[in-house]
This record gives structure tokens, sequence and C-alpha cells, in this order.
């Protein structure tokens, strides 16, 4: 019976351990500023410190899911929002966000450095941060060793010698599966009376023998076979432009040159901008205003590569020599604009559906 | 007249227990209400009153439109073949596990529950290791019979997923089914045969009877998690599978599409009551009070060589199934020696969200530890008032509500309700804690329901009638026999706790960031070292889990030894 009771107390112990600690309530506490954030987002721990000092705040980020979830939790918490900044919301998902109206106008004095065509938004309710190149990957020994020109356009895709090869994301679930749809929408277009859609492509595309899994870690790590740790044996997949860099920065050493290149060629490549935005209800205004002041200066710019693997919004940053090196940017990627995709993109999904996998 | 005097001492006993069984449910109803009616009433009131949803009869047209109900048919025919395939190949374990005694046998136990703490991303992987194209069972198959392409290849097929579900939920057959078998008497069989009934008459007429409780039990749960099942689906089953859950998740993150999100959830709400109602109802007639066996009276060592084989069969079978998966991922994490654990201490680019691995462990066992004990708690409470009430399935059924209720339903409801008081939880630990013991609950209930439904009503009134409080006729009648039940509860509640991400991620605080959330932050990018950190981190999962299982089912009240 002890012992029972030992162990009772011993759990409800632990339980207490989770408790909130109280946070000490100095005369000069600093401030609290909550962002909300998609879960691969990263920062250095210096960069971020360096805002606090100089601002006499606290970041608290808020890990949200991916960017559908936490753009939808902001949305639907819209009276009470969880945070003061979101951080994270791309092109695809942008228009959505602005008919929400979750946003409050900002006009950043950071944005001059900023090139025009990143800034969607021209009542300044969101800024652009950073942005990146969904393309074609491939492995390259593969190609070497069948002696195989690397595919320079989508059409190319649809050719017999490439039967077989080429494995995509599913647009329902994943972020550059919805991105690769679009770029071929934006390529191809979407009038089914027009001599070749991008239905037609993709009906291609399936007689020719494409993969469809259901998100980016299975396409990449379980499907293709250039990563230095893909298990797959299809040669092609949809991935990103700077995927090559990190194949080297993740080797530790081991690979001086990326197994795998990036296709950037015009027309083949979708461009992810991403923007953050102050949230309607903060009350901590004036701080949430400094930190998107922060998000576009050159030491938050310049951290943005390595943490989350895609360009700074800024050009202007010194980028590190793996990005220098080995990270490509597509020439000119397909274009669409946000509000055709949140208007379409559920009959996008829906048609490309009975397209290639019914 | 002994006789009536008699008569009089059990209506007082049974009066008094009545009225304390009343009160036993005031703290697991008012739990339900709060961490589950409330935040679901919430999410459903804002979403059909969503500006800019669609309108009522265009709703209404597609939630009963042709896409839903091959949708919902779907669903059901996967969970179904998933239950019996579970069932058929769980069976055999579980009268292995329940009957014999050979060496080995607790740590084998403890390792068909790994599966179910496992990311699907991760056991994705496994599997295509197993049983994807450069898999060595193709490679023997290519170099054998010369061929250019791998032969077998079960990804993407509706054979994956029912592999993957048996994958998962073999452990919920071997355990429950496996722990209540083992209290049952042999004799009776034994008995049968001597009267000359054929081993599978004597199994089908006298031995399955008496299992129906348990074996209901386990099949509810494994259906109620089949018919939810989202990552198999999406991952192992791929794009041309979608069961309700996954039309939900759809719905509601990537359409943005709140109403018939809701609706949605609705139907799979409403399938989930209507199955649980159907067993509820059944349980009371089938569970019947039996003279149950201490463990070292129904179990012994294999002896002839017939009994041997069938036991070494049954292992080789679950570590088949089981271990190849788990013991490939473990085996892939060493493939740069220890570098990718040494990595997990590292913290190269600074980044403010690395994850210590000791704090990641810390805070999923910390998690994991709180819900156990929340949900042993109110389990207890629950099956306790409810196991002999006449009404008691309408209430059981809706304990058993949230394990069939859409994770991101309940995480977008959880959201709203807990943002302001009553119930101003959002974002402390604590909401996480309930959380999971919303999920893990039933599988204590389920556990503890048959075990408390088999001990004989005389045993209880005879501790009464000499004397023994309701308090202390519980402690010495009820808990020993129901130890070994609450045990396997307890492991169960453990693992869902140190397995959930879905409905949580919404709720987590990044700064308590447990393994799931660890693995999935490697998994994002890229590159040998983030992948190999993700299986190092999987790894350390599983060995947790395994520590964690022992641990729990070497507690045990002093002199129990059921």
């Amino acid at each position: 019976m002890k012992s029972r009771i030992v162990f009772v107390i011993v759990m409800l112990a632990l339980l207490a351990g989770c408790a909130k600690p109280t946070p000490e309530a100095g005369p000069e506490a600093p401030r609290v500023l909550r962002v909300m954030v998609y879960d691969s987002f990263s920062v250095s721990e210096d960069v971020i410190a360096r805002f606090e000092a100089e601002n006499n705040a606290t970041v608290q980020f808020l890990k949200a899911g991916d960017t559908g979830k936490m753009l939808n939790q902001a949305i639907l918490s819209h009276d009470n929002p969880q945070a003061d900044v979101l951080y994270g919301i791309d092109n695809t998902f942008l228009s959505r966000a602005l008919n929400a109206d979750i946003f409050k106008p900002y006009k950043a004095q950071n944005l001059t450095a900023i090139p025009v065509a990143l800034h969607l938004d021209p009542d300044y309710r969101v800024v652009p941060t950073d942005f990146g190149d969904v393309c074609l990957n491939y492995d390259k020994a593969y190609f070497d060793e069948h002696a195989l020109p690397v595919p320079q356009s989508l059409v190319d895709l649809t050719k017999p010698e490439y039967k077989g090869l080429l494995v995509v994301e599913n647009p329902a679930s994943s972020s550059p599966g919805l991105a690769f749809l679009i770029a071929t929408i934006g390529v191809f277009g979407e009038d089914s009376d027009a001599e070749y859609s991008y239905l037609d492509f993709w009906a291609d595309l399936r007689a020719n023998d494409v993969l469809v899994v259901d998100g980016w870690d299975t396409a990449y790590y379980n499907e293709f076979s250039g990563g230095a740790y893909s298990e797959g044996v299809r040669p092609l997949v949809v991935s990103y432009a700077t995927s090559p860099a990190a194949e080297v920065y993740f080797s530790e050493g081991a690979l001086t040159e990326p197994p795998t290149g990036a296709v950037t060629a015009p027309g083949t490549c979708f461009r992810q901008i991403e923007f953050a935005g102050i949230l309607k209800g903060t009350e901590n205004r004036d701080l949430a205003e400094a930190f998107i002041e922060f998000l576009l200066s050159a030491d938050f710019q310049a951290d943005i590569p390595l943490q989350m693997w895609v360009f700074p919004a800024n050009p202007n940053v010194t980028l590190p020599q793996v990005f220098v090196e080995f990270a490509l940017e597509a020439a000119q990627p397909a274009e669409v604009p946000a509000a055709a995709i949140e208007a379409n993109r559920e009959q996008w999904i829906e048609a490309w559906g009975d397209a290639v996998l019914r | 007249m002994p006789d009536n005097t008699d008569h009089e001492s059990r209506k007082v006993v049974r009066h008094s227990l009545l009225t304390t069984r009343h009160l036993l449910l005031v703290l697991p109803l008012l739990f339900l209400v709060l961490f589950y009616f409330y935040p679901l009433g919430a999410i459903f009131r804002v979403s059909l009153t969503w500006d800019g949803g669609p309108a009522l009869d265009a709703l209404l047209r597609r939630l009963f439109g042709s896409t839903t109900l091959r949708t919902l048919g779907f669903t059901l025919g996967q969970a179904l073949l998933s239950t019996l395939l579970t069932l058929l190949l769980g069976l055999p374990g579980a009268y292995v596990v329940a009957r014999y005694d050979f060496p080995g046998k607790r740590l084998l136990n403890a390792l068909t529950t790994v599966p179910f703490v496992l990311p699907t991303v991760v056991v994705a992987t496994a599997f295509t290791a197993v049983l994807g194209p450069k898999s060595p069972l193709n490679t023997v198959l290519m170099n054998a019979l010369n061929l250019a392409h791998p032969p077998l290849d079960l990804r993407y097929t509706l054979g994956a997923i029912l592999l993957a579900h048996v994958f998962y939920n073999y452990t919920l057959v071997l355990r429950i089914v496996g722990s209540f078998w083992a209290n049952l008497d042999p004799h009776l069989e034994q008995a049968a045969r001597t009267l000359g009934a054929s081993p599978w008459r004597a199994f089908v007429e006298v031995t399955l009877p008496l299992l129906l409780p348990a074996l209901g039990a386990a099949s509810l749960l494994v259906f109620i998690f089949c018919f939810t099942s989202f990552g198999v689906i999406l991952i192992l089953g791929g794009p041309r599978f979608a069961t309700l859950e996954v039309a939900i998740y759809r719905q509601a993150i990537d359409m943005g599409n709140f109403p018939l999100a809701a609706g949605l959830s609705f139907v799979q709400i409403l399938c989930t009551l209507g199955l649980t109602v159907v067993y509820t109802r059944l349980q009371g007639r089938l569970a019947r009070p039996l003279d149950l066996r201490p463990r070292w009276v129904t179990q012994r060592k294999p002896r002839t060589a017939s009994e041997i084989a069938f036991v070494l069969a049954n292992v080789v079978l679950g570590a088949a199934l089981l271990g190849l998966p788990l013991v490939t991922l473990a085996a892939r994490s060493f493939d740069a020696g220890l570098r990718y654990y040494t990595a997990l201490f590292e913290n190269p680019r600074g980044s403010i969200f690395y994850v210590p691995p000791v704090a990641a462990v810390g805070n999923s066992v910390k998690f994991a530890l709180g819900t156990m004990t929340l949900a042993l708690l109110l389990g207890m409470l629950t099956a306790t008032a409810l196991y002999r009430r006449k009404q008691g399935w309408i209430l059981d059924a809706l304990f058993m509500l949230p394990l069939g209720t859409s994770a991101v339903t309940l995480g977008l409801g959880y959201l709203l309700a807990m943002a302001r008081p009553p119930l101003a939880l959002r974002g402390t630990p604590a909401l996480i804690v309930f959380g999971h013991t919303l999920v893990a609950l039933p599988f204590v209930v389920r556990n503890v329901m048959p075990a408390l439904q088999s001990i004989r009503p005389s045993l209880r009134e005879a501790a009464a009638t000499l004397g023994a409080p309701p308090a202390r006729v519980f402690a010495e009648v009820d808990l020993p026999i129901v130890w070994r039940a609450l045990a396997v509860g307890g492991v169960f509640a453990f693992t869902v706790s140190m397995g959930e991400f879905g409905a949580t991620s919404m709720i987590a605080r990044p700064e308590l960031p447990t393994i799931p959330i660890a693995i999935y932050r490697f998994l994002s990018q890229a590159g040998a070292l983030n992948y190999g950190q993700a299986l190092a981190m999987s790894t350390l999962l599983m060995a947790v889990c395994v520590t964690g299982f022992v641990a729990i089912e070497s507690l045990r009240p002093p002199g129990s030894e059921w």
C-alpha cells in the first residue's frame, strides 16, 4: 500500500514539474513579443538576442504547423490572436490571409532595400522577407551513367526517355507539390479549350509513369535516388533550387560537390515568396513594427540562408559560401497571380486529381 | 430468517455502492465536457457561421455527394479489413502470451508496443527499406531471376495500408486479449477436451465466448484507430486513397473550407458513436463473471515439440512483422557510426530552435507520465462507475468519442475554446496533458472494464458483508484483479502521449519540444545529416518507450501475483 502511495506522489510531483514557471517581474521587465511561425522556421540565437537587447524585449516564437495550418489558426483566432507578428505566409496562401483581413498595415522603412518584384501587397499589410524556388532536382550520377541530357523544359518530362523517372508531391497535401502544379498552370495555362492545357500536360506525365507521393520528405528520401541518403530509384524529383547546396552542407565535408543538380531553366520553376505581417489585435504595436524592421534588416536577412535554405529578400546581404557556390536561382519562374491561386486552388487540385489519380 | 437478513444486507451494500458510483463519475464527466464537448462545440459553432462559407444547400449537396460517400465507403472498408487482419494475426500471439512463459517474453511484449509511438514518416522509411525497390528481398530476386526491375513493390497499394495498420495495432490485440486470456482458467478448455471435443471445437465453444469482452474491446480500438487513420493513408497509401480524416484535414487546412470540414467531422463522429453504441450495448451481454486464475496457474513453459514450434512461429511472425522495420531503422541510425547521435548534441548554426536531445526526452517523458497518471485516475473512476450500470452504455460510448474524432477538428476547437476564460489554458503545458489524456482515456477504460466485469459480485459482497467499507473492498478485491488491465491501459496511455503529434502540434509550446517534434524538424530539410539525426532521434524514442513499458509493468501492488 505504501509503495502505491509513493508512486502516486511521484507521479503528481512530475505532473507539477510540468507547470509553467511564473516570470519574475522586475522594474524594467522586458516586454514580450509573440511571433507565430511555421514549423521549419529557424533563426540564430544571437541574432534574436541582439533584437531583444536593443528593444528590451523577449521574443517568444510559436510554431504552428505548416503554412496552411498556421494561417488557418491565425484566421480562426483573429478575435483573440495568439501572437503579435505572423511570419511565413507564402504567395500561394497570401490571398486567403489578405481576404481574411488579419493584418495591420505598416509601411516599413527597410522595405526600400527589397526588390519591387517581391512586393505583392500594395497596401503594406505584409512585407516580403525571403523567397525560394521550387524546381526539378536530378540525380547527377544517373544522368551521367545513362548519357541522358537533363530535361530543360516541362514538356521534356513527357518524352519517352524520361519515362518512369519523375516523382512529384501531391499538391493537395504538399506545399512544393502545389507550387509545381502552379508552375505547370503558369506555363501551359488552364484553358481546357486551348490546344495544350496543364491538364493535357499532366495526362501526358501520367502516361509517362509519373509517381505521386504525399509529401516532400517521402519524395526526396524514399523515392528520389540522388540525395546522399535517398532510398529511391527515381532520378528526378520536385524539390528546391537550394537542395543541392544543402546536400553539400549537411554532408559535413564528405561531399565537395553536390550529388544532385537543380533545373532552373526558364518556365520550369515556381517562386515561393514568404511574407510577414503584424496581426490585428496586438497590444505591442510599436514592438511589432520594430520587429518587422528587424526582419528586413541586414542582420536577420543574412541569417536566413543557412537557417531556412531560402534566399533573403534583400539582394545586398552577403550569402554564405555554400550558397554562392551551389545554390541556384530560377531564371524565369512561372508566374501566376496570388489572387488567382486562392480563387482556383481547390478546383485546380480537383481537376488535377481527376487527370492524374483516377 | 437467515435468508432475509442476507437479502437486506445485500440491498444496503448495493445501494451504497450505487451512490458512490454516481459520485465517481463527476470528475470524468466534467473532464469530458470541458475538454471534449466544449472545444468541439466552439469549432462547430464558428465553422457553421463562417463568413463567406458555402450556402447551406450547397454544403449539404457536397456533404452527401458521391465524393463523400466514396470516401466514407473506403474509410469503413479499409478499417474493417485492417481490423480482421490484425485479429487474425494477433490472436495466436495473444494465446502464446497468455499461456506460455518463455525467456525474453517481457521484452518482446514491450517491443510490440513500440510501433505505436513512431511517426508515420519514419515508419514509411522503414517500410521502404524492407518492402521497397531496393529491399534485400528484391535484390535477391533480381539476381536470381535476372530481372531488370524489382519485382516486388507493395508501396502505394491497399496492401501497404493494411500491413501498416497491422504493424501499428498488432500490440492492441496482443496485449488486451493476451492479458485477459492469461487469467482464464485453462481447465475449462481441458475439460471440454477430456469430454472428446477437438482442440478447435474446444476453442470455439469454450474459450472464444469467454474471450469475447476482451476481443470486442480490442477490435473496437483497432477499428476506430484505422477508421481515423491519417499518416498511414497519406504516406504509405499514396494520393489515390483518402479517409474521412484526410478529407477533413484537406478541407480545413488546405482549402480553408471550415463549414465542409465541420460537416465531415460530424459524419465521422456519428459513425464512431454508432459503432461504439453497438459495442457498449453488446458488452454488457457478452461479459460474464468468471473464476479468474492467477498467472502462475495458467502459464507454463512450452514443453512438447509442437508447443515450442507454435511459440517460435508466433515469435518469428511478430519479429518479421514488427521487428524487421524497427531493427532496420535502428541499424540505419548507426550508418555513420555514432555521428548522427553526437550531432544531436551540437548546434553549429546557433539556431534558437535547437532541441537538446535530453530536453526533448525529458519533455516527452514528463507529458507521458502526466497523461498516464491522469488517464489512469479518470479511467479507473469511469470504469468503476459504469461497469454494472444498466444505462452505463450511453456514457461509456461518449467516453470513446475523442478517439474517433478528427485530430485537426479537435485541435482547432482547443485553439478557440481555450483562448479565454473560463478555460484560458492556451499555451500551457497542462493543456497538452489534457489533450493527450482525452485520447488515452478510452484505452484505460476499454482495458479495465472487461476485467471489472469478470469479477464475481459474490466476492465483493462477501467482503462487504464481512464489514469492509467500499474503498477497502475495491483495494482488496478489485484492485489486485484489475491491476494487469490497469498496467496495460497505463502503457497505452504513456504511448499515446509519447507518439502524439497531430492534435498537439497546434497547442504545443515551442520551448517544450517533444521527441516527435524534433524528428519532424530534422526531416524537413535535405542532406544526410538531417536524415541521420531523424533516425537517431527515432531510435532514441524507441529506447525510451521500451524502458518506460518495462518499468510500468514492473510496478505492481505488493501481494499481487496476478
